[in-house]
């Protein structure tokens, strides 16, 4: 850790970690729901209980991505953050509005609508603490000895992301209107603008891991983002074939989501290049892991998976199904989840002075959700695809189709239950780091260099 | 190969074009399309009304419309034609639990105006024009 200020990074992740562990709390409720075993749905209705699994996905991400940027901002920048006070202001504000939205859920207090379930009245705090957030970073970058490509890929992604949340605010009468505007924030964020901060971060960790040079890089940052909106703004058309717009969207929507994987493979290329072209051996392994991981499973989680039910042909049968389930849950991990939890790995033996690089449980944690996670994709496609053959193609009663799924419900607890131990063991490396230190504070990166650590401050 | 200034100029050129495509087919689609697929003149009161109970009680982290929602309860578009109006009325206002076999679902016991304003909602979304969804079984037994 170079500045004092990056410590703010810490408590951001270790709400993260803390708001993770309940997401999967949530999401084994539905999983036993599912199976048939929902004893507690007076007091968890799944109604309740997805809006709380969905939200924390969505808060604890955006926790992470914020934590990330007060670790990368003042290192890009080379200067502290313009407020630390404020910034644990915001994060204690952002933590009060996000938990009294998702306690609201539990009495029926919502604006029930997919994904963005906070009621308006918090919408509004929400943007005022984003607007904060955005202030202390933007201020931090311009008043900065340095302006890179990546604090400002990593800016701009998550300035967007502020501004798109706007039109999801507003109320329409008009049910396909509503739908139309609703993918502008869903849509725009995961297929859109997220993507920016992952590259961003991606393109940080990369920086700092392999030691190649910033300006090739950053290049390829650009690249990458270009195919991002090049494939992803037109893609939004593949929400629209069946709510009530025109067919002009399946032609448009079709060709550009189809082209959606080509940024995922990129991305994934662009990590591996970078990786095999590593000029300096870092000695923190694990987080290399999980940047590689991450690159690797968005390709196949929100790249093939996704690509694999975009066509309007197919997507006809399967909208509305498990498959989208199959689909979301690797793609969030992949592209989201690993993304944050690499930043974490990076971070956390900077902030704390604690080098605890590559221990055991460290590396059984990447293995264990990855594998777990498989098999979850593995069990919601199977649950999918039987459901679309029974239901849509033989129009079967959607009660008995689901009474023929429970037991692939079956499958996805066991794999559920391994996937929950490896991100289990993640938190617990990240309690046994401890708190941030200032002794941790001037030290820089270290490398091996001829099979000697060395301090790249120190050099 | 490829520059840096180039990569950047590629970025921004690609992010302008395919957004102002975008905004013009959402601008082509709010004014030409909706108009003729669903039907905003039959958008009574009732059926915002409707909209709205549908959105307070999250009716879609269970039930899907248009294709969705969360795919543990019923696709409800076109649940008029399917149900009727007494079915669906009688879910709706019974305080009793509710479980067709055995998934269950929250008793409301909406009243008897709330009950026929979600039936209004879901005559309206049951008009709309989806281009085909939900689609006909297609494999013949």
């Amino acid at each position: 850790m170079k500045y004092h200020s990056q410590k703010v990074a810490y408590w951001f992740f270790a709400a993260a970690m803390l708001l993770l562990f309940l997401q999967l709390f949530y999401g084994f409720i539905m999983g036993f729901a599912r199976m048939g075993f929902d004893g507690w749905h007076e007091i968890f209705p799944f109604n309740t209980a997805r809006a709380v699994h969905t939200n924390l996905l969505v808060f604890w991400i955006l926790l992470g991505f914020m934590g990330a940027a007060y670790y990368i901002i003042p290192e890009e920048a080379q200067r502290e953050l313009v407020s630390v006070k404020l910034a644990y202001i915001q994060l204690i504000s952002f933590l009060l509005v996000g938990v009294a939205a998702l306690i609201g859920y539990h009495f029926n207090y919502w604006e029930g609508r997919k994904f963005l379930e906070i009621p308006r009245p918090l919408d509004w705090l929400v943007v005022i603490n984003v607007l904060t957030f955005l202030g202390i970073i933007l201020a931090t970058i311009f008043k900065g000895k340095k302006r890179t490509t990546t604090a400002l890929v990593l800016a701009m992604g998550l300035m967007f992301a502020g501004l798109l949340y706007l039109p999801g605010m507003i109320f329409f009468d008009n049910q396909t209107v509503d739908s139309f505007f609703r993918w502008w924030v869903v849509h725009l964020w995961v297929e859109g603008v997220w993507l920016l901060v992952m590259g961003g971060i991606l393109a940080f960790l990369l920086i700092k891991l392999t030691g190649v040079d910033r300006e090739v890089i950053e290049k390829w940052l650009y690249v990458i983002i270009g195919l991002t909106f090049l494939s992803g703004i037109l893609g939004t058309g593949h929400h629209y074939y069946y709510i009530g717009v025109g067919k002009i969207w399946m032609i448009i929507g079709g060709i550009f989501s189809m082209l959606e994987p080509l940024v995922f493979l990129a991305m994934a290329l662009f990590a591996m290049a970078m990786y095999r072209r590593n000029e300096k051996k870092h000695p923190n392994k694990t987080a290399l892991y999980w940047t590689i991981g991450s690159a690797i499973v968005s390709f196949v989680g929100a790249g093939l998976l996704g690509m694999a039910h975009t066509l309007p042909q197919v997507n006809l049968f399967t909208h509305g199904t498990l498959v989208t389930a199959m689909h979301g849950h690797m793609a969030f991990w992949g592209a989201y989840a690993m993304i944050v939890f690499a930043i974490i790995t990076y971070a956390l033996p900077n902030l704390t002075g604690r080098k605890f690089y590559n221990t055991k449980i460290g590396q059984l944690a990447f293995w264990l959700s990855n594998i777990g996670m498989i098999g979850m994709t593995a069990a919601f496609g199977v649950a999918g695809v039987a459901q679309v053959y029974l239901e849509r193609r033989l129009g079967l009663e959607f009660g008995t189709v689901q009474k023929e799924l429970e037991v692939h419900f079956f499958v996805l607890i066991l794999a559920a239950s391994l996937f929950a131990t490896g991100v289990l063991l993640f938190i617990w490396e990240f309690y046994k780091h401890g708190g941030p230190r200032d002794e941790a504070l001037g030290e820089g990166d270290v490398f091996y260099k001829d099979s000697h650590l060395v301090n790249t401050l120190r050099q | 190969m490829l520059s840096k200034s180039q990569a950047r100029i590629f970025f921004i050129g690609a992010t302008a074009f395919t957004f102002v495509v975008f905004l013009g087919l959402t601008w082509n689609s709010l004014s030409r399309e909706v108009p003729v697929q669903t039907n905003p003149e039959n958008l009574t009161a009732q059926v915002i009304e409707g909209k709205k109970l549908w959105e307070s009680n999250n009716c879609m982290g269970c039930h899907t419309i248009f294709g969705e929602g969360a795919y543990y309860a019923p696709e409800l578009t076109r649940v008029v034609e399917r149900r009727g109006e007494a079915f669906i009325k009688a879910v709706l206002m019974t305080d009793q639990p509710w479980a067709p076999r055995g998934r269950k679902m929250v008793a409301y016991a909406m009243s008897e105006e709330e009950a026929s304003n979600m039936v209004e909602f879901f005559k309206w979304a049951g008009e709309v024009d989806l281009n085909g969804f939900p689609p006909k079984p297609s494999i013949k037994r």
